[in-house]
């Protein structure tokens, strides 16, 4: 069988690749998407351990995680329909009102 | 090589080749049809794992509903390419690698310290582990309460959609 070892290489291979998008990438949705990835790198780390410990509750995180994504999803997906309505880009480099 | 070890090791190329393409691609469609494929192979991990009512969740929730509402945002905004050139190379992009790289050799060094033996199964747990029965009845008993949270968290994303994506009301 494979060792728990090798799955949790692959969420953190998962978890940098979405990072590295999330800090990299200019547009809103892209970075949506990478949050996505990070996410379910972080499933995948739980039910990794869930196998370890053969525990049930590993699994119930990652229902919850991915019931979150959910509503996160919805919620990010309005506000960058929002900002593009007024703005009219998505790129997060020309979107800077907060910052002053 | 058993057929476990051969599954893990193409799902994993796939899934991290699909995770590359996602950062990688320059139109938001590709990177949605990357990202599906990725949540795809994802799911062939899960099943891996003993973990098949969260295989079914993720293809069902992750590349079933949130995927289709990515599709629906980008075809509605209709999204041009942007003109950047792939390859410019700023300060944030640069400082941005590093940071990835540094957290990744933390992750790998630290990952490769943690006890390798897995907790040896009995047979109620080679029956009940990762079904749907064994997991209805955890979140049904012992986290009742973080469920309906849950629930009135998805109603309040509903709400707060609806409320932020209209113009007017």
């Amino acid at each position: 069988m494979v060792p728990i070892q090798h799955y949790l290489w692959l969420a953190a291979v998962l978890f940098c690749t979405g990072m590295f998008g999330v800090l990299v990438r200019r547009n809103a949705l892209v970075v949506f998407m990478c949050i996505e990835l990070m996410l379910n790198a972080a499933n995948l780390t739980f039910l990794a351990f869930a196998r370890q410990r053969a525990d049930n509750l590993g699994h119930v995180s990652a229902f919850f995680v991915i019931a979150v994504a959910a509503a996160e999803a919805a919620i990010g997906l309005a506000i960058v329909i929002a900002v593009f309505r007024s703005r009219g880009t998505l790129n997060i480099d020309e979107i800077r009102t907060m910052k002053h | 090589m058993s057929a476990e070890v051969l599954l893990f090791w193409a799902f994993a190329f796939s899934t991290v080749l699909g995770a590359t393409f996602v950062v990688a691609a320059r139109s938001a469609m590709n990177c949605a049809m990357a990202l599906v494929a990725t949540f795809f192979f994802l799911a062939g991990i899960y099943v891996l794992l003993w973990a098949h009512t969260i295989a079914v969740l993720q293809v069902l929730v992750y590349a079933g509903a949130i995927m289709v509402l990515f599709l629906f945002v980008i075809m509605l905004l209709s999204l041009t390419e942007t003109g950047l050139p792939r390859v410019a190379l700023s300060f944030s992009r640069v400082v941005g690698a590093a940071a990835t790289l540094g957290l990744l050799a933390l992750l790998v060094l630290s990952i490769g310290r943690t006890r390798t033996e897995n907790v040896p199964w009995s047979a109620a747990h080679q029956a009940s582990f990762g079904t749907i029965r064994t997991l209805g009845q955890i979140l049904y008993t012992q986290y009742l309460l973080p469920f309906e949270a849950v629930s009135l968290l998805l109603l309040v994303a509903i709400v707060g959609a609806v409320v932020v994506a209209k113009p007017r009301i």
